[in-house]
């Protein structure tokens, strides 16, 4: 319960965080909420020499839109973006996310950036934020990328940030007309990981039929994944059950889930499909009263 | 290893230390500040024992550094009741029998009072979802809830008096 | 907001608060003030920290280990090891159940997070980096976690040290009843229920762990233990015990157990655990304190378990619907050291009671307890000695009977009852039920659910493909250990004393041997008091938990308090209450049995204004008493019961299921309990919804399990999933009142109550959903995952 040591430091500003991250490079780790990274330090898993708190970091935590997109910054909480009515009237999946991640106390604390470049299996925001073809902005002493939230999350615990980037903001594209999303997840008590997470989001044409369509899952598979499958199979048609159940279904084959505290294998794979066709169905009733 | 000073605001009092960055903020309040108040009782997060408010929102310091909170407003227990008047709060847990063993009821009593401050007039469904982070062996959290309620009855109807008052006094 | 408790009606003003009054708690006033003191709020000066180095592995050799990078860790003092403590005859220690348990390990390891090393460092971080820095090489061994596979001759034998004789996994057979009338109840019966159970290990992880600050006083050979203890007059002779044994100069007289605020027990802090003797021995070796203080995946992965009971149960049915016969086989997985605390000569707790609240002659129970690979312990979770275990059995078959004859389970349950003109009834296994009305309890338990509009509307929903279940358990436990002819503790009676003393000013102080963990004595034994003497409880001090005060008792386990301190303090009450006639006798100038006592005063008879007030009276006792008589007005009362006693109720649950998950959903749970004559009923019923959530955890979300490898599943927090206040329903509670014949006070215990009744009532309200579906029995916790696969089973999810 106690952490190894470590060194320190809180840095005024953006440029002088990158800066100290390039200096340091493989030995430090960046500090937002601490809630993810925290716990691993009191268990001795990870031993990092230093610490970058981005405790007094500004420009991280603004809620904006600009061009067509939703920016969040990194240092954003998930009780900030629960708690924001802007972006739950365009963008309800959000809330529904930050809502059940961890405990009230977490939420207080826990920011979508750390969340996101901790890459937990069984995270919230990496499915939602894939569902919503999202991407991240990745800054470092050298400069700036943005990449795609599809492919970022590459394996268990790993993503494609390069360890002295910092992740600064997340960009959601903002949904058309006719847009709904929702975000179920399955867990064995409040405030547990997931069990399983499925987040939809889809758009419905002028035909009324399935114009876009996005579908995250998370807890099955090495790391949260686009269940492209499942979105290949209803895009372009009916909103309809039956339709569902076979985006639901193709959602469980893509799924690789393994026995574990959360239960075995099979159940998990049946849940992807029970979990996957509520999203869905919660999505397209919120697209039909859009 | 280099020690780190610290200034932060303790209930109200300026508090300052030398410490290593790994020292959590729940051992800096308990072992070096002699506030043994809050309570450690897991190594994951989890049973909220520790909750204290820093910067005025509810936090589990057993999973912050006291580094973190540098410069910042913290509040305990030991700093809810004003002078030997109880915060409703504490009063209410104690005319409810919202504790047996005592030992979760200072987390709980700090994230009710979160609760309170975000949201004065909380469902029951809401008062349960808002202490979710906190577990009580004890209690069953049926007497807990109803101390809450009754907190938020009596600091709702002194903030109307103090309305009320106001009112009067500018009319 | 008010809220009004059931109780019997008081005799006393609410002023003089004696039993029934909802006085509101003394302890409060620290406690809602951060204020307490917990052990680890305890920190004295030169204190060094004691932290543990545990094994990874659940069965292995130890080759070696190297305490070399440890020692140059900043603030390591020493690391002690087995070997060191084998020079003291300290590396093992006996249990309470009359085996021997490593303290250190000198070379075999025996369940995974077996303590392995201690590190003296000075201060809590510093033995932590010590402890990350020990290296100890381990072999790995064959591991056993299967208790069957244990039982077999061929498995490795985990205890060589048991000697000739013993080269087995086997620790003993216990068997109740008569076997031969039971086989022929059963032959003779019309129908036959059989069914396989097993209640998982759990733990009971009450919030605050286990820890202690053992200061050892060079100069005057005393030891001081600040301990987390529910009997600490039992830790301070056992310790005793041990030190003469290992050589060492510490004897009873000058060692002192304190137990300050403890942060619940539940029986977690009965067991002597490794961690105090390193402690103690560790403050012995540097002359200074130290603290150790466990941390949480250490009191999950290590501390005393409880339940992990395999059991084979068959009832038999007469054609008429009446229980005949229970036959009971049951396989206990002890761990690899047998430390249970339970009575002596009850290895099994009193799992007999397993016949319940119903009426038949015929009864076996046979129990074999068996080594593993494990953590030891056994009745650690507010589980009444294996009563958790009896009842969920015996109410999972009488659903199970009832289903199979096609009764209604309530019907069955009131067909089968003992009736309240039986009491007091002997039970087939030998066992003198106290009193009971368990026919008013159903009822009562019916009539506040609305049991008839339940089962309607079950069945429309039925009919509509919607599962929704409805649950009962009728249970009788058995509180109080116990009397001295039966019940003893490694041989230490179970009689606890109450030492009360009244003061010039007539105010009081109490001092007792039971040991609170939240339960409230500091305000109830004061009601005691008050009842009997008419001394306001509000002028009543009530001192416990040091061993130096405090007169001798087992402690707070197993319901005990109010049957056997509770009533010490009555008696004792009374003794005092004896000697006040006698001043009043003085002061009026009147015989003896001229007085009557009306509560707090004696007056003479037929003249009632001639009287004495108890305050009046206490003056006296220091000032104005006869010739002949001591000064003073005080007395002792160890108290030896003559009986357990029997407190009762019965629970109705109500759950729906997801069909799509599995998930279960209580929708209402109703408790009507009975515990006698009742104290202060606040705190009765905040015991109820403890105690029901301690029932609701086991049924649906905890369990401690382990891999074949020993691994344990269930580590931390994380995994093991306590209730929040979100899963935990809104609690509805009621009483019936039936005093106990024997108790002092008519009263009897009720801390476990509501953990024995509430698991059987949640599973069989699941297993009654999905009855028609073909399902019989589900083993808790009945997680969504057991339920879904029954219904996919079924192809309905």
């Amino acid at each position: 319960m106690i952490p190894a040591a470590f060194d320190y430091v809180r840095p005024a500003d953006l440029g002088e965080a990158l800066r100290i991250l390039k200096d340091r490079e493989g030995e430090a780790k960046v500090l937002s909420g601490g809630f993810s990274l925290i716990p691993l330090l009191k268990l001795r898993l990870a031993q990092p020499a230093l610490l970058v708190d981005l405790r007094d970091v500004g420009g991280l935590d603004e809620i904006g839109r600009i061009d067509g997109e939703v920016h969040i910054g990194g240092r954003v909480t998930h009780r900030r973006i629960l708690e924001d009515e802007g972006l739950a009237a365009i963008l309800p999946i959000m809330r529904d996310t930050a809502a059940g991640i961890g405990d009230p106390q977490i939420r207080n604390w826990g920011t979508i950036g750390g969340s996101c470049a901790h890459a937990d299996p069984a995270a919230d925001w990496p499915a939602v934020l894939q569902a919503l073809g999202a991407s991240f902005v990745l800054r470092s002493a050298d400069g700036e990328r943005v990449v795609p939230a599809r492919g970022f999350f590459v394996d268990t615990f790993t993503t494609g940030i390069e360890p002295a980037e910092v992740l600064t903001e997340v960009r959601i594209p903002v949904p058309g007309p006719r847009s709904g999303g929702a975000y179920q997840k399955l867990e064995r008590r409040a405030g547990d990981f997931s069990t399983v997470g499925a987040a939809v989001q889809l758009r419905l044409g002028d035909d009324r039929r399935i114009a876009a369509i996005g579908i995250g899952l998370t807890a099955v598979g090495d790391a949260p994944f686009a269940a492209t499958h499942a979105e290949d199979a209803i895009r372009g048609a009916q909103p309809d059950d039956t339709m569902f159940r076979e985006a639901a279904a193709a959602a469980a084959r893509q799924s690789r889930p393994t026995d574990d505290s959360h239960g075995p294998a099979d159940y998990k794979r049946a849940m992807v499909a029970e979990m996957t066709l509520r999203a869905l169905r919660i999505a397209r009733d919120r697209a039909g009263a859009a | 290893m280099s020690t780190h000073h610290i200034s932060l605001t303790v209930n109200g009092a300026i508090r300052e230390a030398d410490v290593e960055p790994r020292l959590l903020l729940v051992h800096l309040l308990r072992d070096v500040f002699g506030l043994t108040g809050t309570h450690i009782g897991c190594d994951t997060s989890n049973c909220g024992a520790c909750t204290v408010h820093v910067g005025g929102v509810s936090a589990k310091s057993c999973t912050m550094l006291a580094v973190q909170a540098d410069g910042l407003d913290v509040r305990t227990i030991e700093g809810m009741a004003d002078g030997a008047a109880l915060h409703p709060l504490q009063q209410a847990f104690w005319d409810q029998h919202g504790l047996q063993c005592g030992f979760c009821t200072p987390g709980m009593i700090m994230q009710a009072a979160w609760v309170l401050a975000k949201d004065p007039d909380p469902s029951e469904a809401a008062i349960r979802e808002g202490i979710s982070g906190n577990l009580c062996r004890c209690t069953g959290y049926v007497n807990i809830v109803k101390a809450i309620q009754q907190a938020a009855a009596e600091i709702r109807a002194a903030a109307e008096t103090q309305t009320g008052a106001a009112v009067a006094a500018a009319g | 907001m008010t809220t009004t408790y059931e109780a019997q009606a008081p005799t006393t003003t609410p002023e003089v608060g004696g039993m029934g009054h909802a006085r509101k708690r003394v302890e409060d006033a620290r406690f809602i003030r951060g204020a307490g003191h917990y052990i680890d709020d305890i920190n004295l000066p030169g204190q060094l920290w004691l932290d543990i180095v545990r094994s990874p592995y659940a069965h292995a050799r130890i080759k070696g280990i190297d305490d070399s990078e440890a020692m140059k860790v900043p603030g390591v003092a020493a690391v002690i090891t087995g070997k060191a403590l084998e020079t003291y005859g300290l590396h093992w220690m006996p249990t309470i159940a009359g085996d021997n348990q490593m303290v250190l390990p000198t070379d075999t390891v025996m369940f995974q997070s077996q303590e392995v090393a201690a590190v003296i460092a000075t201060s809590r971080y510093a033995a932590a980096d010590g402890v990350a820095a020990v290296m100890v090489d381990y072999e790995p061994l064959p591991v056993v976690v299967d208790p069957y596979k244990a039982m077999d001759a061929s498995a490795p034998v985990l205890r060589p040290d048991r000697g000739e004789g013993k080269q087995n996994n086997h620790i003993w057979h216990w068997e109740s009843g008569d076997r031969s009338a039971t086989d022929a109840a059963l032959a003779a019966s019309k129908t036959r229920v059989k069914e396989h159970l097993y209640i998982p290990r759990i733990h009971v992880a009450s919030i605050e762990t286990c820890g202690c600050v053992a200061d050892w006083d060079a100069v005057n050979g005393h030891l001081t233990l600040h301990m987390t203890s529910q009997a600490p007059h039992a830790i301070r002779t056992v310790l005793a015990i041990v030190a003469a044994g290992a050589g060492l100069p510490i004897p009873e007289h000058k060692i002192r157990v304190i137990t300050h605020d403890i942060g619940g027990g539940f029986g977690g802090k009965v067991p002597v655990y490794p961690g105090y003797v390193l402690a103690v021995a560790a403050s012995f070796l540097t002359g200074k304190p130290v603290k150790w203080i466990e941390d949480r995946a250490e009191n999950l992965q290590a501390d005393s378990f409880a339940r992990d009971y395999h059991i084979d149960a068959e009832m038999g049915v007469s054609a008429e619907g009446r229980i005949t016969a229970l036959k009971v086989k049951t396989l206990a997985d002890h761990g690899a050291f047998d430390s249970q605390a339970a009575p002596s000569k009850f290895p099994a707790g009193l799992f007999n009671v397993i016949t319940g609240s119903y009426d038949f002659a015929s009864a076996h129970v046979e129990v074999d307890g068996v080594y593993t690979n494990k953590p030891p312990g056994g009745v650690a979770y507010r589980c009444s000695f294996r009563v958790t275990e009896a009842v969920h059995a015996i109410e999972r078959l009488v659903d199970i009977a009832a289903n199979e004859i096609g009764m209604d389970p309530a019907e069955f349950r009131m067909r089968n009852f003992i009736r309240a003109d039986q009491f007091p009834y002997r039970s087939p296994t030998g066992w003198e039920y106290d009193s009971g009305d368990y026919h008013a309890a159903l009822r009562k338990a019916m009539d506040l659910i609305g049991y008839d509009d339940l089962r309607r509307e079950q069945a429309e929903k039925r009919a509509r493909g919607e599962l929704m279940g409805i649950g009962i358990a009728s249970f009788t436990e058995i509180v109080g250990a116990g009397p001295s002819h039966d019940f003893d503790i490694i041989g230490l009676k179970m009689n606890d004393g109450a030492e009360l003393r009244v003061h010039p000013t007539g105010k009081a102080l109490l001092r007792i041997g039971s040991q609170t963990q939240g339960q409230g004595h500091e305000t109830t034994y004061a009601q005691i008091v008050a009842e009997e003497l008419g001394i306001p409880a509000s002028d009543v001090k009530v001192e416990y938990g040091d061993t130096d005060t405090a007169p001798y008792g087992l402690g707070t386990y197993g319901s005990r308090s109010t049957p056997v301190s509770g009533a010490a303090t009555a008696i004792a009450s009374r003794k005092v209450r004896d000697k006040a006639r006698k001043l009043a006798a003085h002061l009026l100038e009147a015989a003896e049995d001229d007085l009557e006592w009306t509560n707090g005063k004696f007056s003479v008879k037929g003249s009632p204004d001639r009287s004495k007030t108890i305050g009046e009276i206490a003056f006296a006792a220091y000032t104005n008493y006869p010739a002949g008589m001591e000064m003073g007005l005080e007395a002792v009362d160890y108290y030896d019961p003559p009986n357990f006693t029997y407190p009762f109720g019965s629970y109705i649950c109500v759950v729906d299921i997801d069909k799509g998950t599995g998930q279960v959903k209580i929708r209402r749970f109703v408790a009507v309990d009975d515990c006698g004559n009742i104290i202060n009923p606040m705190i009765v019923e905040g015991q109820i919804h403890g105690g029901l959530t301690m029932g609701l955890a086991p049924a649906l979300y905890e369990e401690i399990s382990y891999d074949e490898n020993g691994n344990n599943l269930a580590g931390t927090f994380m995994d093991y999933l306590l209730p929040t206040a979100m899963e935990t329903p809104a609690w509805e509670t009621g009483k019936t009142i039936t005093p106990s014949p024997h108790h002092p006070l008519g009263a009897k215990g009720v801390g476990e109550s509501a953990t024995v009744g509430a698991p059987p009532a949640i599973a069989n309200a699941v297993v009654d959903a999905l009855w028609h579906l073909g399902v019989r029995h589900i083993d808790i916790p009945i997680t969504p995952q057991k339920v879904w696969r029954l219904l996919h089973e079924r192809g309905i999810a």
